[in-house]
């Protein structure tokens, strides 16, 4: 059985106008995630990664291009049955104190999100919340509380309960660790892989950490400027980068062992690139954005 | 190290709750700061090293007490009162804080913002502060500051603006600057950039700098001492290298362990069954 894409993304253009000014956030994404695969994104601010993320659950219409979920096309679709299709696709965000809302029991949301699929049984809902909450790694009664009541750490499980609500096959999870402590990190890092491995669920990790991404991710797409420079198997791109950008990216990560000098971080000159350049695939799987205009 | 030390903190307790028997968020804190070194207070969340860095400038909140003495530069801060605190804040004591988009106020033009503290501090003409301003500028590697000065914050970079920050605090000439989580807020690539140039002001400029952070990495690369805290206490400290390379405390130890390097970090989801074998 070859794998499917569960998601599939062609040619993603989105243009924002500011002030009467067009901002281009993204110049031709293409990506394919797996069932079962979790698909890094690693740039920086102002990459378009989090725009891409939007777009991939439907919080943002591209500007041009072909968005796909389950071979289903979905961008021409009109509103109401695009939002039932953008059921299958949950995200998750950075910030767990403000993506819960503070009024509602964790129950009610988490809930909210099943009954939204069309379970209309409130007790029947309330069971499939607490083995949710379960399944997180939190109490059956938990349910009953506010978020305010929760730490940092599980209010995160509790954003992964609620994503996980619709039954989706794709989660888009926006920085999903960056504001907790590294000794918290790991945890929900681990709980993101063994609820995917249960739920053959299909992850877009956006991170700008590397160190996340080469924990969870299978393949990894580098965003620069609205375009993907460099895509491949996660140890490939860390082990042997091609592009200058992410050079620099993984050079500046700070290390044990390493002093800085106080004489400027040394960088590689990025190369410009034009609409007409392409990724060219240099091994197995492994693509670099190549400039034509050199 | 240096000689002699510039800012002296002994013993150091702060309490929030004002009850007798509730947990302090500073407990008994010691340590020392000469001018040319970089100390770095690290910890997670709750860990009481923010708190530690806002006592030295007295900018605690309302309800907290503090006990203990702190000297800067040989004088004990409980006798200052208000006004000559901020006499030594900016002139003798420059602050960096994580987020440079709220240390900035975003009505002011940025060479406004930056005369300000000069004209109150070094009691300089507007043109000469302006040119101070500039050169300040230019000395954290900022190639365009007459540009960058006609800007406001809103209309620059989240790195650019913590460059700005950090000129416009060594403008002041501190002896030395307390730096709050300064690279937290901002891209990898831009981090290494502020990051290296607090080493070189630390080496060109003799400043010294107590760099709060969560980040050991962070610290390897760019602190001289460090001091591990959790719970309000200092659990461990000494030099950089010994520290990291032997930590003698079980928490420096898990700290330096979740500390993973790519490769280890690549590592771990192979041992996770990924069903995407590479």
């Amino acid at each position: 059985m070859t794998p499917v894409p569960v998601l599939s993304a062609s040619s993603i253009t989105k243009v924002f106008q500011a002030g009467g000014k067009q901002l281009t956030a993204l110049r031709g994404i293409s990506i394919a995630p797996l069932a079962g695969e979790t698909f890094g994104i690693i740039g920086e601010s102002g990459s378009g990664k989090s725009t891409f993320g939007r777009i991939a659950v439907g919080l943002e219409m591209p500007s041009s291009g072909e968005l796909y979920i389950e071979g289903e096309r979905v961008d021409d679709l009109p509103a109401s049955l695009r939002r039932k299709k953008f059921l299958r696709c949950q995200m998750i965000f950075q910030d767990p104190y403000s993506s819960l809302n503070p009024r509602l029991t964790i129950g009610k949301q988490i809930g909210e999100a099943i009954y939204a699929q069309g379970v209309l049984d409130w007790r029947q809902i309330r069971g499939d919340v607490g083995e949710l909450l379960e399944k997180v790694g939190l109490r059956r009664d938990s349910a009953d509380r506010y978020p305010h009541e929760f730490s940092g750490g599980q209010r995160q499980r509790i954003a992964i309960a609620r994503a996980l609500a619709p039954s989706p096959r794709i989660v888009v999870a926006d920085e999903p660790v960056s504001s907790l402590d590294v000794s918290i990190q790991a945890q929900i890092l681990d709980l993101l892989a063994s609820v995917q491995n249960e739920h053959l669920l299909c992850y877009i990790l956006i991170s700008h950490d590397m160190s996340v991404i080469a924990r969870l991710c299978d393949r990894v797409a580098v965003m620069h400027r609205g375009r993907i420079v460099e895509l491949g198997p996660t140890s490939s791109v860390i082990g042997t980068p091609q592009h200058p950008y992410t050079r620099n990216l993984l050079d500046a990560v700070p290390r044990l062992g390493r002093r800085r000098s106080g004489h400027g971080p040394t960088t590689a000159a990025l190369p410009t690139h034009g609409d007409d350049d392409n990724l060219i695939e240099i091994s197995s799987g492994h693509f670099v954005l190549q400039s034509t205009a050199m | 190290m240096a000689s002699s030390s510039y800012i002296e903190v002994r013993d150091l307790s702060v309490d929030f709750s004002g009850e007798n028997g509730a947990p302090k968020a500073v407990d008994g804190v010691s340590f020392d700061l000469a001018r040319g070194e970089i100390l770095a207070l690290v910890g997670e969340s709750g860990s009481g090293k923010t708190v530690t860095s806002l006592s030295l400038m007295k900018l605690l909140p309302e309800a907290a007490r503090w006990t203990g003495h702190i000297s800067i530069d040989g004088v004990d801060i409980a006798t200052k009162d208000r006004r000559s605190m901020e006499d030594i804040r900016g002139s003798k004591v420059g602050m960096i804080f994580q987020e440079p988009a709220t240390s900035l106020n975003p009505v002011l033009t940025i060479a406004r913002q930056m005369t300000e503290g000069l004209r109150r501090h070094k009691l300089l003409s507007a043109t000469k502060a302006a040119a101070m301003a500039r050169a300040a500028l230019l000395d954290v590697g900022i190639a365009d500051p007459d540009r960058i000065m006609a800007q406001f914050p809103h209309q620059l970079s989240g790195g650019i603006r913590q460059l700005v920050l950090i000129a416009a605090a060594i403008a002041l000439q501190p002896d030395v600057l307390l730096a709050d989580e300064p690279t937290t807020a901002l891209d990898v690539t831009v981090q290494a950039q502020v990051l290296d140039l607090l080493v070189n002001l630390k080496s060109r400029m003799g400043v010294g700098i107590l760099l709060v952070t969560h980040d050991i990495g962070v610290v390897a690369e760019t602190a001289d001492r460090v001091a591990v805290m959790r719970d309000g206490r200092i659990l461990e400290t000494g030099f950089v290298e010994d520290v990291l390379t032997a930590p003698q405390h079980d928490y420096t130890k898990a700290l330096l362990a979740s500390h993973l390097t790519l490769q280890q970090a690549l590592a771990v989801r192979s041992a996770g069954n990924s069903r995407f074998p590479r």
